[in-house]
């Protein structure tokens, strides 16, 4: 198994005429991922690496059936593109794109609430389930299938994390990158739930950072449920305060979102929590010795 | 964007929402004509982008236009927090009977705008929730612009605002507040104190409205109350050529793509005993002119004594890097030297071009970062 994506998940790609869109549909092709579709308003009926272009997403999930669809437009249009997935009812909408304003989100939030659609991002990597499929940004090239989930709130951090674990060929279930904008679909707790369930998953890593209370939540939830070794990197232990580095989310605002205090309660909570990323894989050789 | 005091109350006053007379002035007859037509006495507010002014001696109340005359000139040569004072807010003083809390902004954990209010008011906020946390109350919106005045909203109201009177006036108040988050993407709008004048109104005795820097698309109008004296030169710079740059206190310059892991690279410099100059995220698209403008940023600041360029290549493509590297060093002419760690899409052609010009590679971020720091040492 894997969570959220695997070699069967028919995905749609929103804003597949662009540059962006357009480029990334061609790398998830060629990784082996099912792009059933593509959707750009107005440019209905065109072929995009073979692949039909489609008005609107409920056309594209009609002709298709698709389940999941990844976002490359735009950020002032990206709202509606969301929009149009939670009322085509797509069941994984991963929003690639950064940038969206904050109360564009509180919108879209709201849309989702009581329906059969989970949002991934915006203002992430995406999501690959190694040999199965790749719905995102990420190089393919370094990932390789395996035991550890990796949940995250980067993108080339997640990808230092992945190539040392499989530099030292340890594989890995699924990536998800879960986005650096303050308010994001999905969050650690709930890949964590998804992850504990996996039975391909045995080890999990947390790339937390600065902002928010998301890793005190999952601590709590580690607390009492985890049933799997977890090891967690914090970026921004030397970020100073009221300043926004780079990630809109990555802003220390109050003494509980400072890297040293989601150390702590992570540690607490029996988190192993490394200092640098190439001490991971050395964590999990101890800790998952035989299922290596 | 964070705006000054007198242009959030400008945009107060439009809204309908009682802010205190006044005007600014750069010059002290301005100020003594505003005083002589608002009539004394007046205080004097410091117009500054940071917090703490009350405590720094930001704010001056004066009687007479002697008082006012020598406090203009104080506040003009204050430095709070390192910013020069520029222009100063001359208004009616009030003599206040109670100071209130109010305020809007974005609740990303409930994904929710939250309005705020206290009855222990004139204090920081973040103060307040600290020591006295049960002297904060809170209404969700629950994804709705305006306020729904039902049960919830007056038990919420009636638990601030002690009489009819003033829970009639702090309704419409967070009326005109909401409207106003809303309407121009805000991301925080509040008035700290919400004082209670002699006459028992309501008036907003401070403004204050940051704006969601992802929303200014849809607000061009906004660009002209930016001031950009507030911002630093070079972050200024970094973000015309979309370089995400805050300048830090070190000597290593750091030249990296993604915030997450240019937030490793400052956090693993600061473990082996070093100390980054600055946080630089170059983005996504890999682009050569990119690179130069980096560095010619990060170069600016004479302290730095080496530069690392730490590159995880996905949709950056590494042979970008180097080219950006190998013609920087061509146009710039430094003798800083440069620390590089590549890897990922087309790092063998980043090798081979860097190679060629004798500037050499590092396998490991770890290594990469213990050389630089050795350098910054020397």
């Amino acid at each position: 198994m894997s969570i959220l994506i695997n070699q069967n998940s028919k995905v749609i790609v929103q804003g597949i005429t662009g540059r962006d869109g357009s480029f990334h549909a061609q790398q998830m092709l060629s990784y082996g991922t099912r792009i059933v579709g593509g959707v750009t308003p107005g440019k209905g009926g065109q072929l995009v690496h073979g692949v039909p272009v489609f008005n609107t997403v409920i056309q594209a999930k009609k002709a298709t059936a698709s389940d999941t669809a990844v976002i490359y437009v735009p950020a002032p249009f990206a709202k509606n593109a969301i929009l149009e997935d939670i009322q085509a009812g797509i069941n994984l909408i991963i929003c690639i794109t950064e940038g969206i304003p904050v109360l564009d989100m509180v919108e879209v939030m709201r849309a989702l609430e009581g329906t059969q659609s989970r949002l991934i991002g915006p203002n992430c990597p995406g999501v690959i389930s190694p040999g199965k499929a790749k719905v995102g940004i990420m190089p393919g090239h370094i990932h390789k299938p395996g035991p550890i989930g990796i949940i995250s709130r980067s993108g080339t951090l997640t990808y230092e994390v992945v190539y040392s674990l499989t530099y030292n060929n340890i594989g890995q279930s699924t990536c998800v990158g879960l986005g650096g904008d303050p308010i994001i679909g999905m969050r650690f707790v709930n890949i964590l739930e998804m992850f504990m369930r996996d039975d391909e998953t045995q080890g999990i890593v947390m790339v937390g950072e600065i902002g928010g209370e998301d890793e005190q939540l999952a601590a709590e939830y580690i607390r009492q449920y985890a049933t799997k070794p977890i090891v967690a990197f914090i970026a921004g232990r030397t970020a100073p305060p009221g300043k926004r580095m780079g990630h809109a989310g990555a802003i220390i605002s109050s003494g509980n979102s400072t890297a040293e205090a989601k150390r702590a309660v992570l540690k607490s909570a029996g988190v192993v929590v490394v200092d640098f990323p190439e001490e991971i894989p050395l964590v999990f050789q101890e800790k998952l010795k035989y299922a290596l | 964007m964070k705006i000054h005091e007198y242009q959030a109350a400008e945009l107060f006053v439009r809204a309908g929402l009682p802010a205190l007379s006044g005007e600014v002035a750069a010059e002290l007859s301005e100020a003594i004509a505003i005083a002589e037509r608002i009539g004394y006495p007046v205080v004097l507010k410091a117009q500054v982008l940071v917090g703490g002014r009350g405590k720094a001696g930001g704010i001056k109340r004066v009687t007479n236009p002697e008082e006012l005359r020598s406090a203009f000139v104080q506040l003009k040569a204050l430095k709070i927090k390192d910013c020069l004072v520029e222009k100063i807010l001359v208004v009616r003083a009030i003599t206040i009977q109670k100071e209130f809390y109010v305020g809007v902004a974005v609740d990303a954990a409930r994904h929710d705008v939250v309005l705020i209010a206290s009855a222990a008011g004139g204090v920081d906020i973040e103060e307040i929730a600290k020591t006295n946390p049960q002297a904060i109350r809170k209404f969700y919106l629950g994804g709705n612009p305006q306020i729904n005045e039902g049960p919830a909203w007056q038990a919420f109201i009636r638990s601030v605002f002690d009489d009819l009177a003033q829970q009639r006036q702090g309704t419409q108040i967070f009326q005109r507040l909401t409207k106003i988050f809303f309407d121009y993407d805000c991301s925080l709008a509040e008035i700290n104190p919400l004082a209670v004048d002699d006459q028992g109104q309501l008036c907003a005795a401070d403004a204050k409205i940051n704006f969601d820097d992802n929303a200014l698309f849809r607000h061009p109008d906004l660009h002209t109350l930016r001031d950009i004296r507030y911002e630093e030169p070079d972050e200024m710079e970094a973000k015309k050529y979309g370089l995400s740059f805050v300048r830090l206190n070190g000597n290593i310059g750091c030249i990296v793509n993604g915030a997450g892991l240019a937030m490793a690279t400052m956090d693993i410099i600061n473990l082996v005993g070093g100390e980054p100059a600055n946080f630089l995220d170059v983005g996504g698209s890999s682009n050569p002119e990119k690179v130069i403008h980096a560095l010619r940023i990060i170069l600016y600041n004479k302290n730095v004594k080496a530069v690392l360029i730490n590159i995880f290549g996905g949709i950056t493509r590494c042979d970008d890097i180097a080219r950006g590297l190998i013609e920087a060093q061509r146009q710039l002419k430094f003798s800083v030297p440069l620390v590089v760690r590549l890897i990922g899409t087309n790092e063998n052609e980043a090798k081979v071009l860097l190679n060629e010009q004798r500037i050499f590679t590092y396998p490991t971020m770890r290594e990469a970062i213990g050389q630089a720091v050795e350098l910054a040492h020397r």
